[in-house]
């Protein structure tokens, strides 16, 4: 199954997506938003992880957090989906960059836009930081995220992941 | 990771075919932009056909059509049409395979070869003509002459 924005249907098909447009407005995640992030993430990735998304909230949700961003696109109170980042500085030397570690959208409101909602706005956060590159990290067989996130203009980081067994 | 010519052309024929939907491309026309053999081109463009990835228009005007679906259809889909670039083989890297020295070199070229294609089934069509177009508008913006002031 295609996430987000790219189309779902056969190699040769050319049918549009059967889902609308969702209308959603993007706006920083609060308190009450995060039982559905929650649900939203557990049905997604099959995991539930109440004590970790409760964490990243206290962290990148509260007020006054200037360079950590966690937005929500609402759509008449329903989270359809959620965005989590934040600028990091001087990583090895790296000019401070923005960087994207948590997208998702609700199955039911896939192909509708929100993923690349969700996107735009937290650049422009990022952007009003001000820092003009933007950075993600995903597993090389996340074919989905990682299609999305080409889909909307990102190359490869002249970075190398690195890891090791401990 | 170097490409065989048959695939590079199927991408090159896929991307030119993909960047005008709803018009033929004459094969003619790809062999003259891009330097190649007709001959050879068309029996790519048959393997593409085979695959549904284009069709063919016969008569005055004929020529080939993007028949995929430019937001799913993947580079990978269209390069493991003509070549197999999954696992490198263990004495790939030219030493025994046997050896400790053979074995390291070879995780070592499987660990690139794997990010290419990674890459590969991570770039659709469609991204791909985005990626175009980004190219020829920088291209219109460098060739500019400068404004008198």
């Amino acid at each position: 199954m295609r996430l987000f924005d790219a189309d779902q249907t056969s190699r040769s098909g050319g049918r549009k997506s059967a889902h609308p447009a969702v209308p959603a407005r993007v706006r920083p995640a609060g308190s009450g938003d995060i039982g559905q992030v929650i649900a939203l993430d557990a049905a997604v990735t099959g995991i539930e992880k109440a004590d970790y998304w409760s964490e990243v909230f206290q962290r990148y949700g509260a007020r006054g957090a200037k360079q950590r961003f966690f937005l929500v696109a609402d759509a008449g109170g329903t989270i359809k989906g959620f965005v989590v980042g934040e600028v990091r500085d001087w990583e090895f030397g790296s000019p401070p960059c923005g960087w994207v570690f948590g997208i998702n959208v609700r199955p039911d409101a896939r192909l509708g836009g929100i993923g690349t909602q969700l996107l735009v706005a937290i650049c422009d956060a990022f952007r009003r930081a001000g820092v003009t590159k933007v950075r993600t990290l995903l597993a090389r067989e996340n074919t989905l995220v990682l299609s999305f996130f080409r889909s909307q203009g990102m190359m490869a980081a002249p970075f190398i992941p690195l890891e090791m067994d401990l | 990771m170097k490409l065989q010519t048959a695939t590079s052309l199927a991408l090159v024929s896929v991307l030119e075919a993909a960047a005008n939907p709803g018009r033929t491309v004459a094969a003619a026309e790809i062999a003259e932009k891009y330097g190649v053999s007709i001959h050879h081109l068309a029996k790519v463009l048959r393997e593409l056909a085979r695959a549904e990835l284009v069709e063919s228009a016969r008569g005055v005007g004929g020529g080939y059509r993007f028949a995929g679906n430019a937001k799913r259809v993947t580079l990978m889909d269209v390069i493991e049409r003509f070549e197999d670039i999954s696992a490198r083989s263990p004495d790939a890297g030219g030493a025994q395979p046997a050896t400790d020295v053979g074995r390291a070199l070879a995780r070592v070229l499987a660990e690139i070869d794997e990010i290419a294609r990674a890459t590969f089934r991570s770039i659709t069509i469609d991204t791909m003509l985005k990626l175009i177009a980004r190219e020829a508008g920088a291209r219109k913006l460098t060739a500019q002459p400068a404004r008198q002031v």
